[in-house]
């Protein structure tokens, strides 16, 4: 036992040095990207699979429910979406569910920079964040000065995240210092505001492209790797999840600095929110079991949890007319 | 530990991995009887010996049932009602009617499945998750298989025909055993033989299910005979001038003394004995799979697999990295209850098995290997045993030659291929090996070179009925599973 205290104690102050020692960029030595690890597909995808064999009961299902509710990035990324609208979304972000008690909110919401004066106005004081897609999402086929000037109008409308979208042609091409230099020219922009940057891996088409595209995201300086836009199928699916956990642990046994990952897209069950939880627990720990370092970009998901926190509660389904559609 | 920080390494925290609220299955879905006859001539009858001995959960040390034990009259009863249903009905009947028994009892397996899975699990110790996905599932599939093969031996052995060969005397370890039980006779009744089965005497509950289940298939009686007992009665079988073919799967030790006892008669045997695979992971491998292969490799069923990947060879260049990831995915392996749904590994088979691990893990620590241990916590009580890894292993350490049969893993590094196949054959056994890298003309070049009969390529442990499996060395001789499986059980004329 006392071993074991001592062991913590040594970890994290080792992690701190660490931590510190990066916040001086210099001496993160960037790998070359045209060899970065392997992943065997089938290996990976056996893996995630096992994830679904954990059986979540009680407390443990109660506990995992209100923790994916507190990491749901509520989102509306429409072309008709209005004010009204947004500002139906931030008080559903607020107030899940007022029916229950002692519910979280969620952790963010999701818009496009337009969209972010009303949401911020909206949220007041209410400590739920307002993540911008920029970068000319979702495609990200326009000019890094039209990225970049995309970038700044939602920060200088109060955006608290920048949901950016990779060059996908280019990452293809081959051309990885074109795709690392827009993400580090990006995060420059933000400054302090953490970046998420998507990889949309329904277009890389492996795991071998969707590592390499992670690895470059976290040395250019991502403070979160995203899986998709939500626009292109397949999305988030826990094998690529897994594949892109993996790419932050290395990344945090090689520097000591922590990433948060965000998937988005194809979330819409609790069940398969949990088993995302869990090979979350499995893969990185407890330190990233929080809305800090983990998200899911939802829409339909929050519904799902709510109804399920319900059948927990009271022991029966709800109608899904209960239930609020913002 | 105080050297994992020295070396520089960040360990990530997984306490709360490990606790899960407890999802048990129900004892109460199997029934077991408190005592169980011998299964001879297609009913359950009491033994000649009047003896009876205890099986326990090795789990919790709770006594399951008592079973029969088999004397020496009732091994002679068991071969004879064999002989008998060999002469009389088996080997007269068209193999397309075999093929409907054979397909019968797997259909019976898979509607009993959950049985089979709490039975097996309370019998054994291995966890509920493996018997549920792994061991039941692949019974089953095995008959089917075996099933299809029974009418068209033609086509296996084209130009000849293939003959039965009698009565087959089979005898299975206690690390899989509803699992071996099908392995033995799904291929012997496939080619006409009858059959006198003994299942380990710590396992033998799934083998009288199965019994059962062939009770209730209508097989005629004396097709299959189940009886229990340990290693005497096991000797009393494979001396017994009737049988004319021994099938056995279990310790080299005891597979040599079967080989002396059978030399000069004109008994055809198949041998699947110990292992000591080698687990090669070369520096362009997948390592996150590849750690994944070594978890599966040496802890899948408590390490007690004949083809477990014990032997670890590291390349140099990766060696660090892929023991700080082990080492790490070690921590969020769940060792506890065996009936528990997020149980990883289980219980140890038996007090001497535990013993036995015991001793080796204190063997390892004397040879000057340096051990990690998960940090998780046993029950107080049963048989289990921390999942153990030793670094710093030297080719010469008894711990890298002899067979553990449990979860304790030697690791190694290499810095070349030749240094490595060298060291990889440099065994007594052959049973199997895995190599992982990216390369595809590496593994070929691998796997014509290991002296192994089951080499693995970027993954560990995969079963299936259509390929065969079984060793080299003293790893035993035969093939079982696939069209190989069925040559040890036929004469051709």
């Amino acid at each position: 036992m006392a071993e074991k205290i001592n062991k913590e104690k040594d970890c994290s102050t080792f992690g701190l040095r660490k931590i510190n020692m990066i916040a001086d960029k210099k001496n993160i030595a960037i790998p070359d990207f045209r060899h970065t690890a392997p992943v065997d597909q089938v290996g990976v995808e056996e893996r995630a699979s096992r994830f679904t064999k954990r059986s979540i009961k009680k407390e443990t299902k109660l506990n995992g429910l209100l923790l994916a509710l507190n990491m749901i990035d509520l989102t509306t990324l429409e072309g008709k979406d209005s004010d009204g609208k947004v500002k139906q979304l931030c008080y559903k972000a607020m107030h899940l569910h007022d029916a229950y008690p002692g519910l979280p909110t969620v952790a963010a919401i999701c818009v496009y920079p337009s969209m972010v004066k009303v949401a911020k106005a909206a949220l007041g004081d209410s400590g739920i964040k307002v993540a911008a897609v920029a970068t000319a999402f979702p495609s990200g086929q326009s000019s890094r000065a039209v990225k970049l000037s995309d970038t700044r109008f939602a920060l200088a409308n109060g955006a608290d995240e920048i949901d950016m979208v990779i060059s996908r042609g280019k990452f293809l091409q081959g051309e990885y210092n074109y795709v690392f230099d827009e993400i580090a020219a990006i995060k420059d922009a933000c400054g302090d505001t953490r970046l998420k940057v998507i990889l949309e891996t329904g277009e890389l088409g492996t795991y071998d492209k969707v590592r390499k595209a992670s690895e470059i995201a976290m040395y250019a300086g991502a403070d979160f790797i995203k899986t998709s836009t939500g626009k292109i199928s397949p999305a988030a699916t826990m094998p690529v999840t897994l594949v892109m956990l993996e790419a932050i642990r290395d990344f945090y046994y090689a520097t000591g600095k922590r990433i948060a990952m965000k998937p988005a897209g194809g979330i819409s069950k609790s069940k398969l929110a949990l088993y995302y939880l869990v090979m979350l627990n499995e893969v990185l720990g407890e330190a990233w079991m929080n809305n800090h370092w983990f998200r899911f970009g939802a829409s339909s998901l929050a519904n799902d949890i709510l109804m399920q926190l319900e059948k927990e509660r009271t022991g029966v389904y709800q109608s899904p007319n209960y239930f609020s559609i913002d | 530990m105080s050297k994992a920080i020295k070396k520089n390494t960040i360990q990530l925290k997984f306490d709360s991995a490990r606790v899960y609220e407890p999802a048990i299955e129900s004892k109460s879905a199997a029934k077991i009887k408190p005592v169980y006859d011998l299964f001879i001539n297609g009913k359950f009858e009491k033994p000649l010996s009047k003896k009876y001995f205890n099986t326990i959960n090795p789990a919790s040390e709770e006594i399951l049932s008592s079973v029969a034990m088999a004397g020496k009259a009732d091994v002679n009863k068991a071969v004879l009602a064999a002989r008998n249903a060999y002469e009389r009905t088996w080997k007269k009947m068209p193999a397309a009617e075999r093929a409907k028994y054979i397909y019968r009892i797997a259909r019976m397996i898979q509607e009993k499945a959950r049985e089979f899975a709490i039975i097996e699990t309370l019998d054994g110790g291995k966890p509920i998750r493996e018997s549920r996905d792994f061991d039941v599932p692949t019974a089953a599939n095995h008959f089917f298989y075996y099933a299809g093969w029974a009418d068209k031996l033609e086509y296996a052995f084209p130009n000849r025909k293939a003959m039965p060969l009698g009565v087959a005397g089979q005898i299975i370890p206690w690390n899989f055993p509803l699992l071996m039980a099908a392995w033995k006779i799904a291929p012997a009744l496939a080619t006409g033989n009858t059959v006198v089965l003994k299942p380990a005497e710590t396992t033998p509950l799934t083998a009288l299910k199965l019994a059962e289940i062939i009770q209730e298939a209508d097989l005629p009686p004396g097709v299959v005979n189940i009886i229990t007992g340990a290693g005497d009665t096991g000797a009393n079988i494979v001396n017994h001038a009737d049988i004319n073919k021994i099938a056995f799967t279990g310790s080299t030790a005891v597979g040599k003394i079967i080989q002396r006892a059978i030399a000069g008669t004109n008994k055809k045997a198949t041998l699947e004995l110990g292992g000591k695979a080698a687990n090669i992971i070369f520096d362009d491998a997948p390592l996150d799979q590849a750690v994944e292969g070594i978890i599966n490799g040496i802890f899948f069923n408590q390490g007690h697999v004949c083809c477990a990947g014990s032997r670890l060879y590291v390349q140099e260049s990766v060696y660090e990295q892929v023991i700080q990831k082990l080492k790490d995915r070690m921590e969020t392996l769940i060792v506890g209850n065996p009936m528990d749904k997020n149980t990883d590994v289980g219980a140890i088979n038996s007090r001497e098995q535990l013993a036995t691990i015991q001793r080796y893990i204190k063997l390892g620590n004397q040879e000057g290997a340096e051990m990690y241990q998960s940090a998780c916590a046993l029950p107080k009580k049963g048989f289990f045993c921390k999942p153990t890894i030793f670094t710093n292993v030297a080719q010469s350490n008894r711990i890298a030659q002899e067979e553990i049969f449990g979860p304790v893993l030697a690791i190694q590094s290499f810095r070349t291929d030749d240094e490595v196949i060298e060291k990889a054959n440099n065994t007594a056994f052959g049973l199997s090996a895995g190599i992982w890298t990216d390369k595809g003309s590496k593994i070929f070049n691998l796997t014509s070179k290991m002296r192994a009969g089951v080499v693995w390529a970027n993954t560990y442990n995969k079963f299936d009925p259509t390929s065969p499996f079984g060793g080299y060395k003293e790893s035993g001789y035969g093939r079982e599973g696939g069209l190989h499986g069925l040559f040890p059980y036929v004469k051709l004329v």
